[in-house]
């Protein structure tokens, strides 16, 4: 009664060059590799993650070896040799599979450890799995405590707190020029996912208010909408420097929408308070010269990299702590895994038991269907509470911590003392 | 006995400097726990020398140039300490016991003699006039390590090229708020220094102005920081241009202090 393996195969940044990954990518989305993964017999539950850093697919199978085969051929035998295949994709199996996947939920297998969009990117494949049923039992709950990891070890370290992509980089500027952020008011200009992100981190510091301005109106009212905040359109966007202190800028626009003589006026309204500038977008939305203002700061994306390098060491020791978390945490699943060894035995065991609770009390009472309908749920009760009554001993011996006898033995027994295996019970394990 | 513990407070000084700089330098938090103990407790040190001092003088001990210097070093410490109580400005106190030490090294090779004090001057004005005019060029110290560190942050920030002091120093804003807490309490000081002095000149000489080249360079030194404060709190200047300022205006109260003294003659007394 063993139960299924855990397999994980995949290749990443580290493992293998990009030239080889861009040939193993899957760029057609999750549909189509979902559907081929359907055709392989062997797999009981499969899940499939495609970033731009590496490809991976989790599965569950009786036969490891087979059903590995059968997976690398089907989603990357045509793109690659078998040699490359061989020397590129890295194999886990049960905890192995499992603390790698904890790993990359919790942003430590990423090219910059700590940044948090790869969990999104986890959800969203885990989102397409589900759809098409391929996961189960299994993979639910081991994808479903990935989630948590990740958000354990982003509470429990500061691996997140320290500018770990560029929306943190920005903050912590902004807390440079700043000090502190509370009272500070922010604009968004343009609506894209980067200044979301940013505008998010900016909230969780306590900034004051989010001013939306974008191109479509109705797009920045609902964006306003989530920060409590107020939409402008961007005709308004000179009148509104003098109010906000923090600038993101991230329009499609092919053209720079503010120039240095546009801003000069402003200090001087503002009484040279200082403003901060974040340009996003690319091409660029500010003009570069504006940085040379008094007071005024200008930060672009190429610039924020370079925060974000400088901030990595101090990164690299948080890891530290949080691959502990991980490794705490893949050990808590093992026993869960541990105990799934019992599960069949258990619902076996059950329906043994409530077989014949049923059985006798319709050898004195009359059948189940014949009765009336209050009657019934009455008896149904009572034979799902003796069924639990009985049951309450076995249960506990096979779950509790026992060191002295192995899970294993402790199921053997019970599945002997009850003639769960000889099948003189009539009783099939579902 | 005074000297004894003008000595003593150098070396601790130089202590506190040296655990602040090697917490700045390596990173190490609990240092500078140690080197702010210690610099009270050089501070406080240095308090009862200055008391032994005018016991063993018998006037205020801001007469002589050893005097005066420790007596500036002394409200350096006084006014970081005062500020230090309201706002904390991270790692200030670094900068605060460099300099603090480099006067104290500057009062230790000044002439230690006992200038005896001309009857004219012995007037109850002495301690007024010297402590506000030191408190307030103490203040205006703080004034001018506040623009030193702003316009080195700043620089980092603006430039994109993270060196020693982006981490290392506070945000631009709490900079800019040392500069205005400094001037809003300095400047007043000083002027009040101003015209105590000129009280003082009138009942020792007769008259409430000399154009000595110390009352002349004061007025300069007044008119500068009046333009910063005029145009830090009217116009809405802050920042880069207020630091500069500041720091131009602070070179020339030091000019004031020992340039006038060294290089022009005056009747301040111990010119000698």
């Amino acid at each position: 009664m063993s139960r299924d393996a855990i397999v994980l195969l995949g290749v990443n940044h580290k493992t293998t060059p990009l030239a080889v990954r861009e040939k193993l990518a899957l760029s057609a989305g999750y549909e189509e590799p979902l559907q081929l993964l359907g055709q392989v017999q062997e797999l009981r539950e499969y899940y499939l993650l495609s970033t731009c850093n590496r490809v991976e697919v989790l599965f569950t199978c009786r036969d490891v070896e087979r059903a590995q085969q059968r997976v690398l051929d089907l989603l990357f035998g045509q793109a690659v040799t078998a040699e490359e295949l061989d020397r590129y994709v890295y194999r886990y199996v049960n905890d192995a599979a499992v603390e790698h996947l904890f790993l990359v939920a919790a942003s430590l297998d990423s090219m910059i450890v700590g940044e948090a969009q790869i969990l999104g990117q986890l959800k969203e494949a885990y989102r397409h799995a589900t759809k098409i049923g391929s996961s189960g039992f299994i993979l639910n709950k081991v994808l479903h405590k990935s989630f948590s990891v990740a958000k354990r070890v982003r509470t429990e370290t500061r691996i997140g707190a320290n500018a770990v992509s560029i929306s943190y980089a920005a903050v912590e500027l902004a807390r440079k020029i700043f000090g502190d952020l509370a009272g500070k008011k922010v604009m968004l200009v343009g609506a894209g996912e980067m200044a979301e992100l940013a505008a998010e981190h900016l909230v969780g510091q306590g900034v004051a208010e989010v001013v939306v301005a974008n191109r479509t109106l109705q797009r920045a009212v609902n964006l306003a909408r989530c920060y409590n905040g107020r939409a402008v359109s961007l005709e308004e966007l000179l009148d509104q420097l003098q109010h906000v202190d923090i600038i993101i800028s991230s329009t499609g626009s092919p053209d720079l929408i503010l120039h240095k003589e546009d801003v000069r006026p402003v200090m001087r309204e503002r009484r040279n308070r200082p403003l901060f500038f974040i340009d996003i977008a690319v091409p660029r939305d500010l003009d570069p010269a504006i940085n040379d203002l008094d007071n005024v700061y200008l930060y672009d994306i190429d610039d924020l990299h370079s925060v974000v390098e400088m901030n990595k060491s101090e990164r690299d020791k948080e890891a530290l702590r949080a691959q502990r978390i991980v490794a705490e945490e893949k050990l808590k699943f093992g026993k869960w895994l541990a105990n799934m060894e019992s599960t069949p035995t258990i619902i076996q065991l059950r329906g043994v038991i409530e077989g014949h609770v049923r059985s006798e009390v319709e050898k004195t009472l009359g059948r189940f269907e014949e009765m009336d309908e209050q009657a019934r749920q009455g008896l149904e009760k009572m034979v799902a509470a003796i069924t639990g009554k009985i049951a309450y001993p076995s249960l506990q011996y096979l779950k509790s911590e026992n060191h002295c006898v192995s899970l294993h033995d402790r199921i053997k027994t019970i599945r002997e003392m009850y003639q769960l295996d000889n099948g003189a019970n009539g009783q099939e394990a579902p | 006995m005074s000297f004894l513990l003008f000595q003593g407070s150098v070396a601790i000084y130089l202590l506190s400097a040296a655990a602040y700089l090697v917490f700045f330098l390596a990173q190490k938090t609990p240092l500078r726990r140690t080197g702010r103990a210690i610099f009270l407790v050089a501070f406080l040190l240095h308090t009862v020398n200055i008391i032994a001092r005018a016991v063993e003088t018998g006037h205020t001990p801001i007469t002589s140039h050893h005097e005066t210097v420790s007596f500036f070093a002394w409200s350096v410490g006084c006014c970081y300490l005062s500020f230090r109580w309201r706002y904390t400005v991270k790692n200030l106190g670094v900068f605060v016991s460099l300099l603090v030490l480099s006067l104290m090294l500057v009062a230790a090779f000044a002439s230690r003699g006992v200038v005896p004090l001309p009857p004219a001057l012995q007037s109850w004005w002495l301690p007024v006039h010297a402590s506000i005019a030191l408190f307030a060029d103490g203040f205006l110290a703080l004034a001018c390590i506040g623009g030193i560190m702003y316009l080195l942050q700043e620089r980092e920030i603006k430039s994109k090229r993270f060196g020693l002091f982006y981490s290392r120093l506070p945000s631009l804003e709490a900079l800019d708020k040392l500069n205005h807490h400094c001037l809003s309490v300095g400047f007043p000081l000083f002027t009040l220094g101003l015209i105590t002095g000129s009280f003082w000149a009138k009942q020792a000489w007769g008259a409430y102005w000399h154009w000595d080249p110390k009352e002349t360079w004061s007025l300069v030194t007044w008119f500068l920081y009046a333009a910063a404060v005029h145009q830090r709190f009217t116009v809405g200047w802050r920042g880069r241009r207020v630091a500069i300022l500041s720091i131009v205006a602070f070179l020339s109260v030091l000019f004031t202090l020992w340039g006038v003294s060294f290089l022009l003659k005056g009747v301040h007394t111990y010119v000698s």
